[in-house]
């Protein structure tokens, strides 16, 4: 069973939230990264980017599947993991520990639309 | 096979040649060049003797596989014996010598192998006419969809930007039409494993373009609604796109010019018994219907009144230049070998003798594998792994453990609308001898997954490397020799 | 039903009904309508002998003039060495398909890895992928990966120097794709860089691609292009001939990110323009946009060195719609072709395939002039092939090289015309050929040309 974090937002395409002020923190849930496989690879935007709750920020891939990954808000990318370049197996290693992105949010409200851990938890046991 | 594990690089030694060119006589040098135009190193390329590149390469073929090594009955590949005659006609001076651009006169002979060669597959297919220019299936649809789009460009119907695509459909098939410019729209399979026409009627409208379809269907199945679904989409003013990769079960029996489809890709390193080369090259012939004849890409063969053929390299209607030439064209000839070869009478065995070797196939290990979808199948068919699951051995333990016996594994892991896909595809070039010895194999390893399914998870044993540590060599990619020092 | 690539019987074909529970083959098409069976008899030749083929084709090769070639223009006349066909055609290499099964494809997945080392040392790029169908599609191919490299730009500019046909591939994939392209023009017979920078000056570009050598033969000088393109966040790329970059600067030492062309002259034949092969070549940066196969090292369970297809997460057959190409196979056996002739050559060899051709085109094209019917079109440094301005009618001039059985003079513009020369033309070959042009000088004085 994939773990999950409490105090955390979740989405249906299996990314987290954390909440640090007006920043949310992104990575990918337990369950996204023992979906995948040993990861090769993350596409992370850049910089500065302009994010889409529910649209395409990046990609996670494996030997021989990829996901693109969806933002659960919207804002613009204030920083972004560097140390996953070099090492996707991080996100195997921890996927909570290891976050992807950081957005300044321009509309926290979003994240009402998100999960907790516990419906999440739901969710995932019915796929 | 036995194991080589030198590179061509490690043989290298300053001084060492394996050229033979003329003396210099000219007494000029090239660095009579400015020097900001020159290199500053020579390229770090090997200095070796003929010989070891002889060796070195004989030696490297004998860690491969091909069709003339055994069984390969890799499913939508169609990997059917490679005449040799074949390769003979290529390699023939008259046509390996002659530049692209010669003028028409002096290379009517060439030109009259693509008039004959597009003439014979218009036979084989009922399709109007062909362009030989696209160099491999993925671009032979590409093609096909440039043809489509450019039809109703030239309508002035601009709307019709979005393509339908089989969940079914091979991965190229939705590729092809991003790089068209085309949206892709999803049409679900039955249980049956064929198209939905029920999914498919409200998807229809004035913004559709057309729809790809593969018959029989990646299951290896016939899309028996193909006629309704030809009008339907007719109706709404879409064409209809025939992905000819599994053409090879239809080969002499129909025709996809007489199921309604406006345009078509053949693949000619399948169904027509051209060298798959290790990957290519290939052709991608496109045939389409009377009404698509002006969107053909250029250059065309053109042949006037009085039967000279010359090169037509502009034309304002057409969708454009797809090729830098005029495609491949040592593939074109090998394949109008392999037809003049066949000739009228033979093509007729071609689909029922694959089609035959297949249910034969089939029928003879379902009760080990797991069939998903039980008819009548055409050239291949899909198992979703073993019948007993309970082992853990998967179909990728399947696949390796079937080199160890000397047999190309099938295609694994494909169609996706299963978890354990086995697709295999035997061709009408294999005798029922060979057909047997793989039945047995494969029922051996049936056995084997219950009573020893280490073996099965550790294979492949025999060949000269083993199981290959990919997520390496993904993670940190080592793609030249010069980085070789990283692994 | 006997045929030499049906192994069948009739009792094969008995037994094997029996065994599916048929009747005949005709029973195997019960799913398939009735009305779409075809029935008729096939507008195909009567089936021939190996013999009777061998014929025909014979009869329809007599019908092709054989020419001694001094034409390039993308398609060039080097030999190639007596080995080449002797190792591609062994039979482990050709009838094998694209590397699925790694174990036993370590034959095509090392070659394809030389390949890779190799035209990474010609291009001075850190990787290529395992090669494209030719030169213009690899082109078309680099316009799409500058478009999905570049976030936020419209165009990709071309040089009017690059060959028609490459130019006319791209213009094809451009229009479908949604790629707007711009056009650098040349001056003085080389890419304009004062043009260039205008075109910058927007700021919309994702890439620039420029020819190495154009196709007036001239080795482009791309001092400031680098900077200029990257100053405006674009990619920089060049279209070679990888048999010159042994010798001439490479795109990587003028700052290029990608590097595209086409390897026939690497040894391949001519073959009326085809099986040729592409190639594709980044900087380190772009890997994971680059289309098409790659080969990666790696190692076995046991430790022992091994080869496989890697990063397949970019490609078709997983990315499906989102991948940057739809290509999902590559010219193998024409990079193994081109692989066999680096390794016969070395960079000696092709250092010296240079400098003959070199030293060749040089002479004819100073005793061409010498001849009085050609003016010089530019004044700028060319290696192997070059354009001069003909002062008699072009196809006159055409025709009267064909009569004494040459190819060459092909119009590049209205009265340029080009000549290439290869290491297998000889001074007596162009001695030969230029004292008959230098008779037709005469002729033409006399008026007897035109008449003709």
């Amino acid at each position: 069973m994939a773990k999950t974090v409490e105090g955390l937002y979740y989405s249906e395409s299996h990314e987290w939230v954390k909440v640090e002020g007006n920043v949310a923190i992104v990575g990918i849930t337990d369950f996204a990264q023992h979906a995948m496989g040993d990861l090769s690879y993350v596409d992370m935007p850049e910089v500065d980017d302009e994010v889409e709750a529910g649209e395409e920020f990046g990609a996670v891939e494996s030997v021989k599947a990829a996901s693109d990954l969806f933002s659960p808000v919207s804002g613009v990318v204030v920083e972004i993991n560097e140390a996953l370049e070099d090492a996707p197996e991080l996100l195997n290693e921890d996927a909570f520990a290891n976050w992807i992105m950081k957005v300044e949010m321009n509309d926290p409200s979003q994240l009402e639309a998100l999960m907790d851990a516990a419906a999440y938890e739901a969710m995932c046991a019915n796929q | 096979m036995k194991y080589y594990d030198k590179l061509i690089f490690d043989l290298s030694k300053e001084g060492r040649q394996g050229y033979s060119l003329p003396a210099n006589k000219w007494q000029t040098s090239l660095s009579e060049l400015p020097a900001g135009l020159l290199r500053e190193q020579d390229p770090e390329l090997p200095q070796v003797s003929e010989l070891d590149v002889v060796r070195h390469y004989t030696n490297l073929s004998q860690m491969n596989f091909g069709v003339d090594s055994g069984f390969y009955p890799l499913g939508s590949c169609t990997m059917k014996y490679n005449p040799k005659i074949n390769e003979e006609i290529a390699s023939m001076p008259a046509f390996a010598g002659v530049h692209p651009l010669q003028p028409s006169y002096t290379v009517q002979g060439v030109l009259r192998v693509y008039k004959e060669l597009a003439k014979a597959l218009s036979a084989i297919t009922g399709m109007a006419e062909f362009t030989l220019n696209p160099f491999a299936g993925a671009h032979g649809e590409l093609t096909g969809l440039m043809i489509i789009r450019q039809y109703h460009i030239s309508r002035g119907d601009l709307k019709r930007t979005r393509i339908i695509v089989p969940d079914s459909a091979h991965g190229t098939n939705p590729a092809s039409a991003a790089v068209c410019g085309l949206e892709i729209v999803q049409v679900k399979s039955k249980a049956n494993g064929l198209v939905d026409v029920e999914d498919l009627k409200p998807l229809l409208d004035d913004t559709i373009a057309g729809i790809m379809m593969t018959n029989p269907n990646t299951l290896g199945l016939f899309e028996k609604d193909i006629k309704e679904i030809a009008a339907l989409v007719h109706e709404c003013g879409g064409l209809l796109y025939y992905d000819g990769a599994n053409m090879n079960p239809l080969m002499g029996v129909v025709r996809p010019g007489d199921m309604g489809f406006d345009v078509l890709h053949l693949n000619l390193h399948k169904t027509f018994s051209t060298p798959h080369g290790g990957g290519g090259p290939g052709a991608g012939p496109v045939g389409v219907a009377e009404h698509l004849i002006p969107y053909l890409p250029v250059p065309r063969v053109v042949e006037d009144e009085e039967g000279t053929l010359y090169v037509e390299d502009e034309d304002g209607q057409s969708c454009g230049r797809i090729s830098g030439f005029m495609g491949n064209f040592g593939v074109l000839l090998r394949a109008y070998t392999y037809i003049l070869m066949l000739g009228k009478q033979n093509v007729r065995m071609v689909g029922p003798l694959a089609v035959l070797g297949a249910n034969y196939i089939k029928e003879s290990l379902r009760d080990c594998y797991n069939l998903p979808i039980d008819s009548v199948c055409k050239h291949e068919f899909v198992f979703d792994g073993l019948l007993d699951q309970s082992t853990g051995v998967t179909t990728l333990d399947i696949a390796k453990r079937l080199l160890d016996y000397g047999f190309h594994a099938p295609t694994i892991y494909f169609p996706l609308l299963f978890h354990q896909s086995i697709m295999i595809e035997p061709t009408e070039t294999e005798s029922k001898e060979t057909l047997d010895g793989f039945i047995e194999i494969m029922r051996h390893i049936a056995a084997e997954a219950a009573s020893d399914p280490d073996s099965l998870k550790t294979a492949p044993h025999t060949t000269p490397v083993r199981r290959l540590d990919e997520t390496t060599a993904a993670r940190q990619p080592v793609l030249r020799y010069r980085d070789m020092n990283q692994i | 039903m006997a045929f030499s690539y049906f192994p069948h019987t009739e009792d094969d074909v008995r037994q094997m009904l029996d065994r599916i529970g048929v009747g005949s083959l005709e029973d195997l098409y019960s799913d398939v309508p009735q009305d779409v069976i075809y029935r008729k008899e096939f507008d195909l030749p009567d089936a021939m002998s190996e013999f009777e083929v061998r014929q025909y084709f014979e009869e329809l090769a007599e019908q092709n003039t054989s020419l001694f070639c001094l034409c390039g223009l993308g398609a060039y006349d080097h030999y190639s060495p007596a080995v080449i066909p002797h190792i591609i055609s062994r039979s482990e290499f050709l009838t094998a398909y694209t590397p699925y099964q790694p174990e036993v494809s370590q034959g095509t997945l090392r070659y394809i890895f030389e390949y890779q080392s190799m035209m990474t040392e010609l291009t001075g790029m850190d990787c290529t992928n395992a090669s494209m169908y030719d030169g213009a599609t690899a082109a078309a191919e680099a316009m799409m990966m500058a478009m999905a490299s570049t976030k936020k730009k419209t165009r990709v500019l071309l040089s009017e120097g690059l060959l028609p046909h490459v130019v006319e591939v791209v213009k094809t994939y451009a229009k479908f794709n949604g790629v707007e392209l711009g056009f650098i023009p040349c001056a003085d017979g080389a890419t304009s860089y004062g043009a260039l920078l205008a075109e910058l000056a927007a700021g919309d570009v994702a890439g620039v691609l420029v020819p190495g050598i154009n196709k007036y033969g001239i080795i482009e000088d791309f001092t400031g292009f680098a900077d200029a393109v990257h100053a405006q966040k674009g990619l920089f790329m060049v279209y070679s001939d990888p048999s010159s970059l042994a010798v001439i600067k490479t795109p990587g030492e003028w700052g290029a990110d990608i590097v595209c062309g086409d390897s026939q002259s690497l040894g391949i034949p001519l073959c009326y323009g085809g099986p040729y092969v592409g190639f594709l070549a980044c900087k380190k940066d772009h890997v994971r946009k680059l289309p098409g196969r790659i080969v990666g090292a790696t190692k076995d369970v046991d430790g022992k060195r091994a080869y496989v297809l890697t990063l397949q997460a970019r490609e078709q057959h997983i990315r499906r719609e989102k991948a940057t190409s739809n290509i999902c196979s590559n010219q193998s056996l024409m990079a193994l072709y081109v692989t066999v002739y680096m390794s016969l050559m070395g960079p000696k060899g092709l250092r010296q395939v240079n400098e003959l051709s070199y030293g060749g085109a040089h002479y004819l094209h100073d005793e061409l002039l010498a001849a009085g019917l050609f003016e010089k079109a530019f004044d700028k440094p060319f290696l192997k092939e070059f354009t001069l301005k003909s002062l008699m009618p072009v196809e006159e001039l055409q025709n009267a090289l064909q009569l004494i059985g040459v190819f060459g003079a092909v119009e590049v513009e209205p009265g340029l015309v080009n000549f290439c020369v290869t290491e297998k033309v000889s001074k007596e070959n162009i001695d030969a050929i230029v004292s008959y042009i230098t008779s037709l000088r005469g002729a033409e004085r006399r008026g007897n040309l035109s008449e003709e």
